[in-house]
């Protein structure tokens, strides 16, 4: 029995080990990234951006290719080639004397830019890189719209009136918080005024000490500011029906 | 007092219901087999598919409005908890009201935009009906005005 077991647990060790093996086994392969589309206007230039991730190092043999393929063609044309170190430029095609190479393979970057689009640019480009050894993987294409004028992008509308409203209403809040506070500014500065005075009355004549201090509240809701005892008689007046409206069962 | 506020709790859940609702479900325009929203369109029949919808402006519009519909009654139900503790004696909910009915704007202008502007990007045909996230939308409005304008009447108690 003992060795059945062994055996059993020898068989699910060998499992394990060959699962984790294929697991974490290095893929190498090219990943080519570029947008997916990109919109140009009309007599504009445009950037076709190319980066690459390769597990080897870059070498000097590593080669990056740009095709073409016409918007309702069939064909896809080559415009561009790099190799060895040296790019090679479509000068007889369609794209003469309006493409730009600002890539840089040593920073994983292989874009051109296409000066004075026309309506005939539309169309699909693909984006190839070989670095040897690694020469499996996915090219990536990008397609161009051109335009007469841009579009407005999707959901600028909708994140402008968005935040200019949350902005309108954030500004409303703070300035009427700010009013509110310096006006109970000034009012407690006001009371600390008047009750100063009261204790100078009361200094003066000791004899009412006991009865004006009883009576104080009274002097200082009749000497306060007219504003808040206007208010402070409406809200007894409305207190009563709206407690009564609060208190409803 | 009790009774009252959960009256109103339940008013301004409600209302928040409402709001996402008609949001979020794509029944805007009933068409057949069509139906439109804000968001997308889609077909049911053999297949069910649906599409984004397009990107005019007026459409970006109603959609924002509809957001900050639900943003400010989100808001606004936030700030009556915090009122509610923090309020002193005989004060009025002011803030909470103020939002409530901020709200209950905002979705009458989205509504209102979406029924002038409708045709820009859906085109109309014969059967076309207004769907019941329309219809909710519309209901909507009302009962946030008088959520609102209760917060704004309404004072404290102990």
């Amino acid at each position: 029995m003992s060795q059945g077991t062994g055996g059993s647990g020898s068989r699910l060790l060998l499992l394990t080990g060959l699962l984790l093996a294929l697991g974490l086994s290095p893929t190498s392969s090219i990943h080519v990234y570029t947008h997916r589309e990109v919109h140009g206007t009309v007599g504009s230039h445009v950037t076709l951006s190319c980066s690459f991730w390769s597990s080897e190092w870059i070498s000097e043999d590593i080669s990056i290719t740009w095709h073409f393929q016409a918007e309702g063609s069939r064909d896809s044309i080559s415009i561009f080639h790099y190799a060895k170190g040296q790019p090679y430029i479509d000068d007889v095609g369609s794209f003469k004397e309006r493409m730009e190479w600002v890539g840089n393979p040593r920073r994983k970057d292989g874009s051109i830019v296409i000066h004075n689009l026309d309506y005939t640019d539309n169309g699909t480009f693909t984006c190839d890189v070989k670095n040897p050894p690694d020469i499996v993987g996915k090219s990536s294409q990008v397609t161009l719209y051109v335009f007469e004028k841009v579009p407005t992008r999707y959901g600028v509308v909708l994140g402008s009136i968005i935040g200019g409203a949350l902005l309108l209403v954030a500004v409303v809040v703070a300035l009427v918080y700010l009013i509110r506070y310096c006006w109970l500014r000034r009012q407690v500065a006001l009371q600390r005024r008047l009750s100063s005075m009261e204790k100078g009355k009361l200094q003066r004549s000791a004899k009412d000490a006991s009865k004006r201090s009883r009576q104080a509240p009274v002097l200082y809701a009749m000497l306060d500011h007219s504003r808040s005892t206007k208010a402070a008689s409406e809200k007894k007046a409305k207190g009563a029906p709206g407690d009564s409206r609060k208190d409803k069962k | 007092m009790l009774l009252l506020l959960l009256g109103i709790i339940v008013l301004h859940v409600t209302v928040l219901v409402l709001l996402f609702v008609s949001t979020i479900v794509s029944q805007w325009l009933v068409n057949g087999g069509h139906t439109a929203d804000l968001w997308q369109n889609c077909t049911s029949g053999n297949v069910f598919h649906c599409l984004t919808s397009s990107t005019n402006e007026w459409l970006q519009s109603v959609q924002a409005m509809m957001i900050l519909s639900i943003i400010f009654s989100v808001l606004s139900l936030f700030l009556f908890f915090c009122q509610l503790f923090t309020l002193t004696k005989g004060g009025r909910f002011y803030v909470t009201g103020v939002f409530q009915i901020l709200a209950g704007l905002c979705v009458m202008s989205g509504a209102a935009i979406f029924t002038v502007r409708h045709t820009d990007w859906h085109q109309a045909s014969e059967n076309t009906s207004y769907g019941f996230a329309y219809i909710l939308a519309w209901l909507a409005f009302p009962l946030a005005l008088a959520s609102g304008i209760v917060y704004v009447i309404l004072r404290k108690r102990e």
